[in-house]
């Protein structure tokens, strides 16, 4: 029998329908295993020194002290690391523990196991390490300008790279310009890094419980740390509490790692909140200057800019995050010269590398608020100047590229535009402080109140670029009408674990779908980030699961003396599209097993040339975003009251987890424009805890409204483009933009160009 | 380590006789976090922790209608003091409490415990301090009574003796306008930047005025305070704005306020100057 959702015709489970994820019960109610969870028998704990200083020079360790703690096991510091001293993502210049120097706050400079956490506090605190403090260097400007001695053997400078198109000295006779910074955002995942190491007995192998976001892109730097082959090193995933991007780097996989395989016990460390703060990478804190120069009517006929990124001690990712900063520095406009010079520089502060919307996030504040700028020079509306430069499919880029994608930029603009306005009076209802800037904090009443409506529209690239061989692999067994599907992606919480069921379904007509462990016993599916795997990992699965359908029916063909090709999946039924044969798919597997694996790639690109030209990109998605804000412009308080957004999704797969990422992006862009930033002194953090690294509660989250534009992709496996990252890049400069809108009514100019906007930028 | 669980207030001051440099826990939401980041390591090697959420005594709370006075025990907590009928006779501490955390951390957290840590920004200490209420300590040595103001002492330094437990508060149930405000960057759940309490007293025709997060400890605005009793418009309740900005003004020029990684001081000193005026005008509307 075929069971149909009698609204939408559709069998539920299958593509397009809200399937329940099989996480989310567990989840909300509290029983769902994270990473931090895990313990077995007989573990010992580990945990890490890390430096006091931006920048000193180790003089001496000396670790005699730590031993004399009774309980402790093992001590370890940079001269115990048996491989490869140090790591990276792109390029390795991180050391698994400091040897000469240290370059930031909070750099691991050893690590100690123990019986007890508390053991190992008392034996860290036994740990006497001899600095002798040298000069930070905290000010990109500086590092680029040459003024201060090379803080590390590659020098200071993680990435220069130039955008020259079309004709770099063409003016307009409108010209805006500005100069953005942006704080140094935390993703603040809930669920604290954590891992279990268990080594193999003789200590030839490890397999380690983590995690992370892309399982095998950690064995290969694990695995050249411990100087042992990848295949002795096998990683499972373990429940992940949010990722943001804070999970792509290695942080505490090695040490976890090191210890086991040293005492030949399991090992596990958790970092605790505080540590969770200087333990990952952040987003790049980024100066942007940019000027727009268009003609009268608002056409943009020219871009000049320069970003600054401070990539930190470290370079993580900051290559490719200045890249995707630079290359989407026209945002979703047509663009036809353009001038930019974009800066990746390492300085002693905190390293940065990705972050939901990776780099894009900074430019699109820029952008943003420069459209607003030309508006008002041009006479325009916020809309109306978006609409005359919006994007279409074929626009080629300032770096070249032709957009293949759909860009249903004007689309989204109107659909946004079309959404209704909050029903909610300026100032809230009935006097209830919880509608009102200040919240429970009482602080405002109804004529303290401005009402401000803002814009913002994104560009984002999808998936990896820059000829970055970038696949996923899938296995997917059939047998008596059960697939289990195999692959390696991450599961940070955007709900893969429901698509890939959804997609077998589908495909395959069965209704159970079971998934294996989540290990590196398959290939990569690369990376849980760039909003890549619905595309990739769901291409792998999709291809996957054609390939078995296949075989399904060349099998059911050869048995019924049938054209293969005329055979279909109808609900969970093989039936002949040109005759009467119908039958289960339980009952056409009969017994055999069909079992295949698929790597799925995307299309190749190319690195750019020095002038910033190339094919460095694969395919984009884009989102326009309204807020409606209240603001007391005395206090310099702001109530977001709502958020429209039309967003490109190609296709919703499961509309509710769509939303899902629509809600919480949007609540991270919020959490941007407003109140997050690791604040800093002197290369010093001085809010690492969420006493004071606010992130938005229930109470600052707005009425989120939502139109999904669904134009499948012709170049996506299933139609869908990625949707994670979108909602967090133009949420943030649509709500400054609406605070901007709110104190021009109540008679106040403020440019607002460093987010996040603080009370004080408001009020003073 | 060791832990003592009191179930009566005789016992907890036994107890405190005993180990006087002992760690007093409450509701725990101040002292748990700082265990948690690792600040009471020491402490917690050699000291005992005395309970003190089951002392009876320190549960309740009692009104006097003809003193006209409320006495809170150390351990009501911030959700019961947002609760009626203690939310119509100290209308000021419920708003104050409502500030507070969560509704976990209100759960938990207690009065006595906000008097103990003594912040600059904790919540309940303007109101406190605008209300002059006692507060009530006790020890194996006898009772004594100190008005807030001389019980705080400056940034989390009390009164406080070893040995010596803080029992209760009393706070005078006042007819007329009273309200706390408070500046935090989120809508809830946050420490304050700023906060002021205004109390007005009508039958005295009296104006209280507390700032927290501007200085040291929870100041009073005694210039602030003369300027409102002299300029409000009793008769009519009423006050023209320009009179409460001047309240306000006045107020926010008795704040020692600071620049930290929550705010600045000019910020800060803007804030109160604004949260004072605001809240004399819900007291006092148009003239």
């Amino acid at each position: 029998m075929i069971v149909t959702d009698t609204r939408t015709g559709r069998r539920p489970g299958t593509l397009g329908d809200s399937a329940v994820r099989p996480d989310g019960v567990a989840k909300v109610q509290g029983t769902f295993s994270f990473s931090s969870d895990e313990q077995i028998d007989g573990c010992v704990f580990g945990a890490t020194l890390r430096s006091p200083h931006p920048s000193a020079r180790i003089v001496s360790i000396d670790v005699s002290g730590a031993w004399k703690v009774s309980g402790v096991e093992a001590v370890l510091t940079a001269e115990d690391v048996p491989g490869n001293a140090t790591y990276g993502l792109v390029v390795a210049d991180q050391p698994v523990f400091a040897a000469d120097v240290v370059r930031y706050v909070g750099e691991p400079v050893a690590v100690v196991a123990a019986d007890h956490p508390e053991t190992c506090q008392r034996a860290l605190a036994a740990i006497r390490v001899d600095y002798e403090v040298l000069e930070p260097l905290l000010d990109p400007e500086v590092a680029i300008r040459g003024e201060h001695p090379d803080i590390h053997p590659d020098g200071n400078i993680l990435r220069h790279q130039r955008i020259v198109h079309g004709d770099p000295d063409a003016t307009g006779d409108v010209m805006v310009e500005g100069t953005y910074e942006l704080g140094m955002q935390d993703q603040a995942f809930l669920g604290l890094e954590a891992a279990l190491a268990i080594p193999e007995p003789g200590g030839g192998g490890i397999e380690l419980h983590i995690a992370t976001q892309w399982l095998h892109e950690d064995r290969r730097q694990i695995a050249a740390c411990l100087g042992l082959p990848e295949p002795k090193v096998r990683l499972v995933l373990g429940g992940v509490g949010g990722a943001f991007g804070a999970r792509e780097d290695i942080s505490l996989q090695v040490h976890t790692c090191l210890l086991a395989l040293r005492i030949g016990r399991p090992v596990r460390i958790q970092y605790s909140r505080r540590e969770s703060f200087v333990g990952h990478v952040h987003r790049h804190p980024a100066r942007i200057w940019m000027r727009h120069h268009a003609t009268t009517t608002g056409q943009i006929v020219k871009i000049e800019a320069r970003f600054v990124f401070d990539g930190g001690a470290y370079a993580s990712t900051s290559s490719p995050v200045l890249l995707n900063g630079i290359t989407h520095t026209q945002g979703p406009y047509r663009c036809p010269n353009a001038v930019v010079d974009g800066w990746a520089v390492r300085t002693n502060n905190l390293p940065c590398g990705a972050m939901r919307g990776f780099g894009v996030v900074q430019a699109c504040f820029a952008h943003e608020s420069q459209m607003d700028r030309l508006a008002e020079a041009c006479g325009l509306g916020a809309v109306e100047i978006r609409l005359r430069n919006a994007m279409r499919t074929g626009d080629t880029l300032i770096t070249g590229q032709v957009v293949e994608s759909v860009a249903p930029v004007a689309r989204c603009i109107t659909e946004a535009d079309a959404l209704p306005l909050p029903e909610e009076p300026v100032g809230g209802r009935d006097g209830d402080p919880m509608r009102l800037p200040g919240g429970a904090g009482r602080t405002s009443d109804a004529e303290h109140v401005h009402r401000g409506i803002g814009w913002g529209v994104s560009i984002k690239n999808l998936m990896y670029s820059e000829g970055f061989d970038d696949f996923a692999t899938a296995r997917c067994r059939l047998s008596g009408g059960v697939v289990t599907l195999k692959f390696a992606t991450a599961e940070v919480g955007q709900g893969f674990v429901v698509i890939a069921g959804q997609i077998a379904r589908s495909v395959l007509g069965v209704d159970e779908v079971r998934l294996d462990t989540v290990d590196t016993d398959i290939g990569s599916s690369g990376s849980t980030s760039a909003s890549r795997q619905t595309w990739m990992s769901g291409g792998a699965v999709d291809a996957a699961c054609r390939k078995v359908r296949e075989r399904l029916f060349d099998h059911v063909a050869a048995q019924h003396g049938l054209d293969p090709l005329r055979l279909a999946i109808d609900g969970t039924d093989v039936i002949d599209t040109m005759g009467t044969l119908r039958l289960a798919v339980e009952d056409a597997v009969m017994g055999r097993e069909f079992d295949e694996t698929v790597e799925f790639r995307h299309r190749p690109t190319e690195d750019l040339d020095e002038n910033g030209q190339g094919n460095c990109h694969t395919a984009f998605a884009f989102a326009a975003h309204r807020a409606v804000v209240d603001v007391d412009a005395e206090l310099g308080l702001v109530k977001v009251i709502q958020i429209a957004t039309a967003q490109d999704v190609g296709r919703a797969l499961n509309p509710l987890s769509v939303l899902g990422q629509i809600e919480g992006g949007i609540a991270q862009g919020l959490g941007l424009a407003v109140m997050e930033e690791i604040v800093r002194n002197a290369g010093y953090v001085r809010n690492a805890s969420f006493t004071d690294y606010l992130l938005p509660t229930s109470l600052d989250m707005p009425e989120v409204v939502v139109s999904l534009v669904e134009e499948p992709d012709p170049q996506a496996p299933l139609g869908a483009k990625g949707v994670g990252e979108p909602p967090c890049i133009s949420s943030t400069p649509a709500i400054v933009a609406a605070i901007r809108d709110a104190l021009r009514h109540a008679g106040i100019e403020r440019r607002l160009d460093r987010v996040p906007v603080r009370p004080s930028d408001i009020a003073l | 380590m060791a832990v003592v669980i009191p179930i009566d207030l005789d016992a907890a001051m036994r107890a405190a006789s005993a180990a006087p440099d002992a760690l007093i826990l409450a509701g725990g939401t101040d002292v748990m976090v700082e265990v948690n980041a690792g600040q009471r390591r020491r402490a917690l090697d050699s000291d005992t922790v005395i309970v003190l959420d089951r002392v009876r005594e320190l549960r309740r709370w009692s009104h006097d209608p003809e003193r006209r006075t409320v006495t809170l025990g150390a351990g009501v907590t911030y959700t019961e003091l947002m609760t009626e009928p203690l939310a119509s006779l100290l209308p000021a501490l419920a708003e104050a409490s409502r500030t507070v955390g969560s509704p976990q951390i209100r759960n938990a957290g207690t009065i006595g415990g906000n008097l103990a840590t003594c912040s600059p920004a904790g919540d309940t200490l303007p109101v406190l301090a605008a209300l002059d209420a006692d507060v009530h300590l006790a020890s194996l040595n006898g009772e004594r009574t100190l008005p807030v103001g001389q019980f705080m002492l400056g940034v989390k330094t009390t009164a406080l003796t070893r040995g010596e437990l803080i029992v209760g508060v009393t706070a005078p149930v006042l007819r007329g306008a009273q309200g706390y405000a408070k500046v935090g960057v989120r809508n809830a759940m946050v420490i304050a930047i700023a906060s002021a309490c205004v109390i007005v007293d009508e039958d005295c025709r009296d104006v209280r005025i507390a700032l927290g997060s501007v200085a040291p400890t929870i100041i009073r605005c005694p210039d602030a305070e003369r300027h409102a009793a002299a300029n409000l418009d009793w008769d009519r309740g009423r006050a023209t704005p320009g009179v409460a900005a001047e309240i306000g003004e006045r107020a926010a020029a008795d704040a020692r306020p600071i620049d930290d990684h929550r705010s600045t001081a000019a910020y800060r000193s803007r804030a109160v100057a604004l949260l004072v005026g605001r809240l004399v005008r819900r007291g006092f509307p148009d003239a």
